[in-house]
């Protein structure tokens, strides 16, 4: 045995320990990967993780009206199996945008919490339940006990937990520098859309930036934005390696 | 009285005996708008206007009727309810106005459901019985809802009538010159009750709140309760929580008896200073489960105020309903879908049955008319919207008006002014037109939108549309408004 491998077995032995210690068992193993390669192999297990807390933002404008952001979420709760819950914030929600994301009207629970606070321990509890498919809240300002609860909840039943984050100014949004205790964070800005041989709208297209993942290192994307069945996808004339790195990253105050 | 009963355009009376003369107790509209009001004696009544419509007055009747109202607004709105004889009902609407979406849409609801069903009702919401009792009587266009701690202000400009005085007393005030409830207030106690003996301080105590009045709420005799009662007042949320456990185990087994699932239940904790503290909670199925009531219970210990202690607590099924034991069918193939009715009941007591919803298509293409709020329970319906054109994200609740530059009339704008940041528009997707919908307002005959999916060089897409349809000025403004934001 070489010392190299020693090492590893070793490392993998401490590994073991620590996520042991941590107390994440079989479900901490489930994901849901996005179909992509390029996406899924960045994250650790292959995909995003069930059962645990996820955060998205819009970059830019998205910022404020978080619309790309709610539809990534939605994509990402439709391919999850069972009722929807979304606790809206601004009531400026459009269903059917939703349903083209794939999440139909038959799935969404929809709830006005009033307050943050209140929507925060809402969440927890939808969390907490497991028989939801996915939980979403829109919220602004999020700290780390707060979110430590809802990764702690999700986690002891395995419902995955997507947080729409949405700012009243763009100022605001320095916030989402602060750590939480979600594993992941997104941050979904909206590029020019696919080009047309005709005079329209193409697809949408997205420029989505995988800022912390716990385990695994950050990344950045070009994506075509959900289809019906809330999948994203590279866009073809990307599809042989995205040109992500060379671009320079965005940041999300403009 | 069924089909026989007269139509609401023919003057009614009721008349009843004062003493040895027929008098009349009570008119509606028509009546009173022909001069005819209580105290009138039925024979003047008659010869005063033709075609009256002269009934016996049934008070038993009247007052069995009375309480079934109540018991009907103990069911659907609080669960401290009370006839107040010999015409009102009075709600203690403290603690549950939130779960209708607060007090002004409370009433309403009320006053909707009631003239729905054919009583001609005024309500008011004040700090105090009286108050409310003498604003729902005198000063209520048929609601009024004030605001805490100005009761007294507005009742205090009302007739001496609205008192709950006795009719000799009230007559005496008049003659000694009082007119409103201020000019009492203004008054010396002493001399006053001297005078008119200890009553009228009571009843001017109770309007201004210095004095509690109890509401002795309706019991409806099919109502299954259970009660405990403490030999020392308890206090501790623990202590509480372990009670509630006890009498939810017990309420249980009582509904299981009559095969019932509690929809609503009543906690209700007197306290040693004679207040009630209640709490309301709601299930959006019949539920028999010991466990899920007691944790929807114990979520709202922390609104019970103890004071010096409760010492008794009762439990109610407000609204119960059959719930029969179900043989469910296991499959092989299909994977039943999770029961998340528990985590609704929760969510729901917690932020208002209201406020948590479905949404569902409608088949209108004006946007916000296309989404409809539908209760949880309601049947899921398979339709979806039609999709043949990309939906925004969000849908402002109020489209906004923008300035733009366009090339022709009917084409889309070149650039366009929103809040202030002025855009070019590279690309354009459009127009979707829409017609106004002439079967729900004459104004939208001719109206139509042209709605258009443009995107700014930075790649943002917005939904706009023009009102009009760009040539015919009788269909619209012709100016540009933003309704949408794609994501």
């Amino acid at each position: 045995m070489s010392i190299t491998s020693a090492t590893s077995t070793a490392i993998g032995g401490l590994r073991e320990r620590i996520r042991r210690i941590e107390g994440h068992g079989s479900l901490r193993k489930a994901v849901l990967p996005f179909g992509i390669s390029e996406i899924d192999r960045r994250l650790p297990g292959g995909g995003l993780a069930l059962g645990a807390l996820h955060e998205v933002a819009g970059g830019g404008n998205g910022a404020i009206d978080g619309a790309a952001a709610a539809l990534f979420a939605a994509g990402i709760a439709a391919r999850t199996k069972g009722q929807v819950l979304w606790c809206v914030g601004r009531p400026d929600l459009f269903a059917p945008a939703l349903a083209q994301a794939g999440l139909k009207p038959g799935r969404v629970i929809y709830m006005e919490a009033g307050d943050e606070k209140t929507a925060l321990a809402c969440l927890e509890e939808s969390l907490r339940h497991g028989g939801l498919g996915a939980a979403i809240a829109e919220i602004s300002k999020l700290t780390m006990t707060a979110s430590r609860r809802l990764q702690l909840a999700a986690e002891t039943a395995g419902t995955i937990g997507l947080i729409v984050r949405r700012w009243r100014r763009q100022t605001e949004a320095a916030d989402f520098g602060q750590p939480t205790a979600a594993v992941t964070r997104w941050r979904v800005s909206v590029l020019p859309s696919a080009p047309l041989p005709v005079p329209g709208v193409g697809r949408a297209r997205w420029h989505l930036e995988l800022l912390r993942c716990r385990a695994g290192d950050s990344a950045d994307f070009y994506v075509e934005a959900c289809d019906a069945k809330g999948r994203i996808a590279l866009p073809a004339d990307l599809a042989d390696g995205s040109g992500a790195a060379e671009d320079g990253r965005r940041s999300a105050v403009r | 009285m069924g089909d026989a009963a007269p139509s609401a355009e023919t003057p009614l009376v009721l008349v009843g005996r004062e003493g040895r003369r027929r008098v009349v107790l009570a008119a509606d509209h028509a009546a009173k708008a022909a001069g005819l009001h209580a105290g009138t004696p039925a024979t003047k009544a008659q010869a005063l206007v033709p075609g009256l419509v002269i009934l016996d007055a049934e008070p038993a009747v009247d007052a069995e009727a009375l309480e079934r109202l109540a018991v009907w607004a103990l069911k659907h709105y609080s669960p401290i309810v009370a006839a107040d004889p010999p015409d009102g009902i009075v709600i203690d609407a403290t603690g549950v106005a939130h779960l209708h979406g607060g007090e002004e849409a409370m009433q309403n609801h009320l006053l909707h459901r009631l003239s729905g069903s054919g009583f001609l009702a005024t309500a008011a919401m004040a700090d105090t019985w009286s108050a409310a009792h003498a604003l729902a009587r005198y000063a209520a266009r048929p609601s009024i809802v004030m605001s805490a701690g100005k009761s007294v202000e507005a009742m205090a400009q009302l007739p001496l009538a609205s008192l709950r005085l006795p009719a000799e007393m009230a007559a005496e005030l008049r003659r000694l010159g009082f007119k409103s409830v201020q000019d009492l207030l203004d008054q010396p106690r002493a001399p006053l009750i001297l005078r008119f003996g200890p009553e009228l301080g009571r009843r001017l105590d109770q309007a201004t709140g210095t004095v509690r009045e109890l509401i002795e709420r309706v019991q409806p005799p099919e109502l299954i309760e259970t009660k405990q009662v403490f030999a020392e007042p308890i206090g501790a949320p623990e202590t509480i929580a372990k009670y509630v456990g006890k009498l939810v185990a017990k309420l249980c087994q009582e509904l299981e008896e009559h095969a019932l699932g509690a929809r609503r239940l009543d906690l209700l904790c007197h306290r040693v200073d004679n207040r009630t503290e209640v709490v309301r909670v709601g299930t959006a199925t019949p539920v028999r489960d010991v466990k899920r009531l007691t944790r929807l219970l114990t979520d709202k210990i922390e609104t019970i105020d103890p004071g010096f202690g409760i010492e008794i607590m009762t439990l109610a099924a407000a609204i119960a309903e059959p719930l029969e034991p179900k043989q469910r069918v296991s499959s092989l193939v299909q994977e039943a879908e999770a029961d998340v009715s528990s985590l609704v009941d929760v969510l729901a007591n917690r932020v208002g049955e209201r406020r948590i919803y479905r949404l569902e298509p409608v088949a209108s293409d004006v946007p916000e008319r296309s989404v409809k709020r539908v209760a949880l329970l309601a049947p899921k319906s398979e339709n979806d919207w039609p999709d043949h054109w990309p939906r925004p994200a969000r849908l402002l609740p109020h489209p906004e008006q923008i300035e733009t530059m366009a090339l022709l009339p009917d084409h889309p704008p070149v650039w366009f002014t929103w809040r202030g940041v002025r855009r070019r528009v590279s690309r354009t997707d459009g127009p979707e037109r829409v017609y106004g919908e002439w079967w729900k307002a004459d104004p939208e005959l001719e109206a139509v939108r042209d709605y258009f999916q443009v995107e700014d060089e930075s790649g943002e897409r917005y939904w706009i549309y023009r009102a009009g349809d760009g040539e015919d000025p009788a269909t619209g403004s012709h100016k540009w408004f933003l309704h949408g934001i794609y994501g």
